[in-house]
């Protein structure tokens, strides 16, 4: 019977939760690297106890490290993060120039074929990758030709949060930066393009159609349909089915349009998860109700699945990497809360339970279907 | 030999219990204790000091003999008490919350 382990990351250390395929008895292990902020944790998609974690504080930077047995034993290899060349400067939030600096890296993407190859983005925003196994990382700094200079921080920081590799152009890369917008490379990552046309953001940019800029808070794809990506911004869910040569607004009917999240179904290409909050400001659940919506049309109409989650008094929020889904049918979904909660549905989300409900504040989760 | 006692993130991170002893120089300055710790433990390089530029991570601090030894140059000697092992070297993590 296959198995699913979810890895979580949060602010004060990783856990591992795994369960039959049932998924309603988890054991949880952990916490791993204790006191420290583990951004993202991710396995190899063709060696899956391959794991990589992104280890960082901010007394004492950035580590690496990496599992060859499903998260028992971990080491730590190369965590030297080097910007080719003089990155030069990027505007800060008021407009004015400052220099590039490596704070952490934020997300890790295991190549779909070598386990030895990862990408890792990073805060100030890059893209770095190494082809041995974490020991070495080179950046792809033709990245911040794609107009750098005008890249800014979000709110968390100006981090490169979101990578996705085309599983059938594997010279294909989209990654996703707070605040600059969606890149495409198809040469492997020496030539980007921003590829941001139909994202509008009024009063956070003062060009609101402009070509970057735009506060990106993640994308998402279904391995099956490369081409079709799906978005979910500062404000606005957007969709677009041309790999991201332009973009049209799907947020339809959702209570609010402002979220971080957003994940395709494992089995379904058409139906998208996002969990909406408040507002920039104001970062809990519309009417404190902890709400995920699902649409089943790519986006426009939307559900509410709300069954087994907090409906009153509810003020966690879902960050970015911290939703994720399983490939088991019916296919499970996952979310960890700043609260520190990790919720499980084993239906595609038409009822909820929570797996644990006092972590640290969960930054990221992902699951993996193990055989 | 010179006694080091270090952050518990970094004990763990070396897996080492307790101070760490080491040989440092001659001559025993702050930039070759500190080289010869990341020798010793490679695991602590770019966690004490920066990867390239071999600065002071801003929030690591340096005490020694009940001094603050955080902001003198890397080659300055180390106190004689810290040289000659009576007093330990604190690699300390500044008092920021957490």
């Amino acid at each position: 019977m296959s198995e699913v382990r979810l890895l979580v990351g949060t602010r004060k250390g990783a856990f591992v939760l795994t369960s039959d395929g049932k998924r309603q008895r988890w054991a949880i292990s952990g916490p791993l690297f204790a006191g420290w902020e583990i951004y993202h944790l991710k396995g190899s998609p063709v060696e899956p106890n391959r794991l990589y974690a992104s280890q960082s504080s901010g007394w004492f930077g950035q580590k690496i490290q990496r599992s060859s047995d499903g998260g028992s034993t971990w080491e730590a290899v190369g965590d030297k993060f080097v910007y080719e060349g003089n990155p030069g400067t990027h505007q800060w939030y008021d407009g004015t120039q400052r220099p590039w600096e490596f704070k952490r890296i934020w997300h890790l993407e295991p190549s779909l074929a070598d386990p030895d190859t990862v990408y890792a983005g990073a805060e100030d925003a890059a893209l770095f990758r190494t082809t041995d196994g974490g020991q070495t990382w080179e950046e792809l700094s033709g990245l911040r030709n794609a107009k750098g200079g005008l890249w800014a921080p979000g709110a968390g920081g100006m981090g490169l949060h979101t990578i996705l590799l085309d599983p059938t152009r594997p010279g294909r890369i989209f990654v996703a930066i707070s605040a600059a917008g969606v890149f495409r490379t198809d040469d492997s990552g020496a030539a980007w393009r921003p590829v941001n046309r139909g994202l509008k953001s009024p009063y956070q940019l003062p060009d609101p159609d402009a070509e970057v800029g735009h506060c990106v808070h993640r994308i998402a794809m279904h391995p099956s349909r490369p081409d079709v990506l799906f978005m979910q911004k500062h404000w606005d869910v957007m969709h677009s089915d041309n790999a991201g040569e332009s973009w049209n607004e799907v947020s339809g009917n959702l209570p609010s349009d402002f979220g971080f999240p957003i994940e395709v179904h494992a089995n379904e290409p058409d139906t998208i998860y996002v969990v909406p909050i408040k507002s920039d400001s104001e970062h809990f659940p519309p009417e404190a109700k902890l709400r995920v919506y699902r649409s089943r049309t790519g986006g426009n109409e939307w559900e509410p699945l709300a069954n087994g989650l907090p409906q009153s008094h509810c003020y966690v929020n879902v960050l970015r990497d911290a939703m994720a889904v399983d490939s088991l049918d019916p296919c499970g979904v996952y979310f960890g809360t700043t609260g520190g909660q990790v919720y499980a549905s084993a239906n595609a989300g038409e009822a909820w339970n929570p797996i644990v409900r006092d972590f640290p504040a969960v930054l990221s989760v992902e699951a993996q279907t193990l055989p | 030999m010179i006694r080091i006692e270090l952050p518990v993130h970094l004990r763990r991170l070396a897996q080492v219990e307790g101070e760490v002893q080491l040989q440092a120089g001659p001559p025993a300055t702050l930039r070759s204790l500190l080289d010869a710790l990341e020798a010793r433990y490679p695991v602590l390089r770019g966690t004490i000091r920066d990867h390239v530029t071999l600065r002071r991570r801003p929030f690591v601090r340096f005490f020694a003999c009940e001094q603050d030894l955080s902001h003198q140059p890397p080659e300055t000697p180390l106190p004689e008490p810290v040289a000659t092992g009576a007093e330990p070297f604190l690699v300390v993590g500044a008092l920021a919350g957490g």
